[in-house]
C-alpha cells in the first residue's frame, strides 16, 4: 500500500511544493538507476518545476518503461497518461511523452521520445504493460497520428473512422478544420446511418473466434468456473 | 406416452415462416425425464444477440454508445463508442491566453467546474512560478470540496435513478439545489463558474456568504444520512449493486483507474494525500477505501466522501485567514478599475495584460487534483509566448471508461446500466 514502503524507507511525508524553483533540484531516484542500466539509451534528462523529465532513445523506451514497472526499487505500476507535443517551431522534434507514477514510492516521473523531423511517425506500444493505454495511445494516434506499433486495436476514437481531414492538434492542422464548411457538410450528408455499425460488429454469429486471445481465454475460464464445457472455437460450439 | 406443447422462443432460430414461435411437442419418457421431439436444435451456444444502448439513452449519462454482444441476457462482448462531444478544447486552447482558457474547463466536467478551474490555474501558476495568498488557497479548497460535493450528488441522484429509487434522487438534488445558489451568490454563475484567475480568483466571497455555507454544512449531513439509510442496507439496492462490475486492485491499477473506481477495489490512493496541493496535508481527513471494488463499494466510498469533503468544509471555514485575495504581482492580475484609469503604470499593465495577456517562462508542469470523477491532470507546455504550445487534459472518466468491457463481460444486461453508473462519466469530459 502507498505510504508503507514510503515509511519503512525513511522519507519525508510529501507536501504541496512550495518555492519550487524553475530548474534544478532533486532529480528523481530513479533517472539514475535508468542511467546505469540504459547507459546509451538515456538521451538527457532535467528536472523543471519539480518534476523530472528523462529523453530516452525510441527504440528502447518499451524495455526502459518494463524495467520501471517491474522493477521493486522503482514500481512505476500507475501509467497516469501518454501525449505528444507538437511545437510551433517546425525545427523543433514533436515529442511523445509518458507520465508515469510509481504508487508504492509516490513518485512521478516523465519520459520523452523525440521523434525527428520527417521521420515516420512510430513509437512502440505499452499495451502489453498498461491496460491503460489502449485509449489513451488511440487518442494519441486520432489527434497527431502517431502510430503505436504493437497496439492490438488501433483506430481513431475521438474522430469517427471516416473521418478524412488529418490529424487535429498538429499544428499546420487549421483551427477550423482543413475542409471547406460547405464540404464538410456535403460530407455530413452523405454518410449512410444505417453503417454505424463496424463489420466486426456485425459479424456476431462468428463472434468467438474474433475476439481478442485474452478475452476468449477469460471466457473460457468463466465456463469453467460455471462447469460448462469448453468451446475451442466457435464450430465446435455449433 | 403424454404430449404437451410448450413455446421455444429463442432468438430469431425460434422462429417459423410467420414470425411466429415455432411450437415443439414436449414428451415425457421413462422416468420422468423430459426430452424435445423438435426438428431443429435451437443453437443456443451460438446464438448471439447485439443491442445498442445510446448515444441518446438517459442511462448513458450522455453521448455514449455501447454496443452489446448477447448470449441470452449475458453480455459476451462490449464496444463502447465515444466522440460525439468532441470539441477539440485542446486545440481550442492552443490558440488562447491562459486567463481565456478558464471558461473551457468550466465546459469538460462540467458538474466539477470550479474543481477544473482551482485545477487549470493550479498548474498554470507552477507554470508562471506563482506563490497564491493564504486566503485563496483556503477559498480554492472550500471551492474544490463544494464542487466534490455537487459532483457526488449529481452522481448518487442519477445511480438511483437507473437502479430503480426515485426518492433520494428529489432530496440529493434539492441540496445540490442549496449549492448551486451558495455558487450563484459567490461568483454570479451555477453551472459555468469561471470563478478563478491565474493568481487569485474572480470574485471575493461576498458578505454574509459564509453563513450560508455554514448552514449548508449544518443541514447537509442529515439529507446524506437519510439517503444512506434509505440506500445503503436496501435489499434491492444490494441486490443490484453487491458483486457487480468487481475489479480487483491489480487490475484497477493497471487499468489506470482513479477516484473512488481505484480506492473501491482497495488501493487508497488519493491526489490530496499523496500528492497534495493545496496544503491538503494540514487538513484532518480520512481516504475511503473498499475492499471488494465492486459498484457497491464505489457507493460507498464516494458517500464516505462526501462526509469527508464536509469535514474539510469545517476545518476550511475555521481557518480562513483575512487578508489579500490575488496575489500582488502587476505581470499577472489586473490592476483595480480606479488604479486603472487614474494611473499611467497601472494603466499600462491593464492593457499589456488585457491585450497580449500574461506571459510564463518556456517550461511545462503536470499538476494532477482529485477531481470527483479521478485523477485529473493538467499538462501545460510553454514556449514563452502568451499562449500554451499545448494543453492536454488528464480526463480521469476517460480512462476509467475505457475499461468498461472488462467490467460487464459475463454480466447480465441490466447490470450494464449499473456498472456504467458506478463510473461516474461525464462525456464532456471524456470527448473533449
Amino acid at each position: 500500500m502507498p505510504g508503507s514502503a514510503r515509511e519503512a524507507a525513511g522519507l519525508p511525508e510529501p507536501c504541496t511544493p512550495h518555492h519550487v524553483v524553475q530548474h534544478g533540484g532533486p532529480e528523481n531516484p530513479s533517472v539514475a538507476a535508468l542511467r546505469d542500466r540504459f547507459p546509451e539509451a538515456i538521451v538527457r534528462s532535467h528536472v523543471m518545476w519539480g518534476e523530472t523529465t528523462v529523453f530516452v532513445a525510441a527504440a528502447r523506451v518499451h524495455e526502459i518503461i518494463r524495467f520501471l514497472r517491474d522493477d521493486t526499487a522503482h514500481a512505476y505500476n500507475y501509467l497516469v497518461d501518454i501525449t505528444a507535443v507538437e511545437y510551433r517551431d517546425a525545427d523543433q522534434p514533436m515529442e511523445v511523452v509518458w507520465h508515469l507514477r510509481s504508487l508504492p514510492w509516490q513518485r512521478f516521473l516523465r519520459i520523452k521520445v523525440e521523434l525527428p523531423t520527417g521521420a515516420p511517425l512510430e513509437i512502440p506500444s505499452v499495451t502489453d504493460l498498461y491496460a491503460a493505454a489502449d485509449w489513451i495511445e488511440r487518442e494519441c494516434y486520432d489527434m497527431f497520428g502517431i502510430a503505436f506499433n504493437g497496439h492490438p486495436d488501433l483506430r481513431r476514437i475521438l474522430m469517427w473512422d471516416t473521418y478524412r481531414e488529418g490529424h487535429p492538434l498538429r499544428k499546420d492542422f487549421p483551427l477550423r478544420g482543413r475542409f471547406s464548411r460547405a464540404e464538410q457538410l456535403s460530407q455530413a450528408l452523405k454518410i449512410d446511418t444505417s453503417g454505424g455499425y463496424s463489420t466486426t460488429e456485425l459479424s456476431v454469429a462468428d463472434a468467438f473466434n474474433d475476439l481478442p486471445e485474452d478475452m476468449k481465454q477469460r471466457l473460457r475460464d468463466k465456463r469453467t468456473a460455471a462447469g460448462l464445457a469448453t468451446p475451442a472455437s466457435d464450430e465446435d460450439a455449433r | 406416452m403424454s404430449k404437451r406443447t410448450i413455446e421455444m422462443a429463442v432468438g430469431t432460430a425460434g422462429l417459423d415462416a410467420y414470425g411466429q414461435p415455432i411450437r415443439a411437442p414436449l414428451t415425457v419418457r421413462e422416468q420422468g425425464a423430459l426430452a424435445v421431439d423438435a426438428p431443429w436444435e435451437p443453437e443456443l451456444e451460438s446464438e448471439h444477440m447485439l443491442i445498442n444502448i445510446g448515444p441518446q439513452h438517459p442511462a448513458t449519462h450522455g453521448v455514449l454508445r455501447l454496443v452489446l454482444e448477447l448470449d441470452g441476457e449475458t453480455v459476451v462482448r462490449c464496444v463502447p463508442h465515444i466522440g460525439y462531444l468532441h470539441c477539440g478544447f485542446e486545440k481550442i486552447g492552443e490558440y488562447r491566453q491562459y486567463n481565456q482558457i478558464i471558461p473551457w474547463t468550466d465546459r469538460e466536467d462540467y458538474l466539477n467546474s470550479l474543481g477544473n478551474n482551482v485545477a487549470f490555474v493550479l498548474g498554470c501558476e507552477r507554470l508562471f512560478g506563482i506563490e497564491i495568498t493564504p486566503r485563496c488557497t483556503v477559498l480554492r479548497v472550500i471551492a474544490m470540496e463544494l464542487s466534490r460535493l455537487m459532483s457526488h450528488l449529481v452522481w448518487m441522484g442519477t445511480t438511483c435513478i437507473d437502479i430503480g429509487a426515485f426518492t433520494p434522487f428529489l432530496w440529493l438534488y434539492q441540496e445540490r439545489e442549496n449549492l448551486y445558489n451558495l455558487l450563484e451568490g459567490w461568483v454570479g454563475a451555477r453551472l459555468t463558474t469561471s470563478a478563478t484567475r491565474v493568481g487569485g480568483m474572480a470574485a471575493e466571497v461576498p458578505d454574509g456568504w459564509m453563513d450560508g455555507l455554514n448552514a449548508f454544512i449544518r443541514n447537509f449531513p442529515k439529507t446524506l444520512n437519510e439517503s444512506d439509510k434509505m440506500l445503503s442496507k436496501n435489499g434491492i439496492w444490494m441486490g443490484r449493486t453487491v458483486g457487480i462490475g468487481a475489479l480487483t486492485a491489480e487490475e484497477a491499477i493497471n487499468c489506470g483507474m482513479s477516484g473512488a473506481m481505484l480506492r473501491a477495489s482497495g488501493v487508497a490512493y488519493d491526489v490530496r494525500k499523496d500528492f497534495p496541493y493545496l496544503d491538503y496535508e494540514t487538513y484532518d481527513f480520512d481516504v475511503a477505501v473498499g475492499t471488494s471494488g465492486d459498484v457497491y463499494d464505489r457507493y460507498l466510498v464516494r458517500v464516505e466522501e462526501m462526509r469527508q469533503s464536509i469535514r474539510i468544509l469545517e476545518q476550511a471555514v475555521q481557518r480562513l485567514p483575512d487578508g489579500p485575495l490575488n496575489v500582488d504581482d502587476p505581470r499577472v492580475i489586473l490592476p483595480p478599475k480606479t488604479k486603472a484609469t487614474s494611473q499611467m503604470e497601472s494603466m499600462i499593465h491593464h492593457f499589456k495584460l488585457v491585450m497580449e495577456g500574461p506571459r510564463p517562462p518556456i517550461g511545462e508542469v503536470y499538476v494532477p487534483v482529485e477531481s470527483p470523477k479521478g485523477e485529473k491532470g493538467y499538462y501545460l507546455v510553454s514556449d514563452g509566448t502568451s499562449k500554451p504550445v499545448r494543453w492536454r487534459i488528464r480526463p480521469p472518466a476517460f480512462v476509467n471508461l475505457s475499461a468498461i468491457p472488462r467490467m460487464v463481460e459475463g454480466h447480465l444486461l441490466s447490470d450494464v446500466i449499473a456498472i456504467n453508473a458506478s463510473i461516474d462519466i461525464v462525456m464532456g469530459e471524456i470527448d473533449r
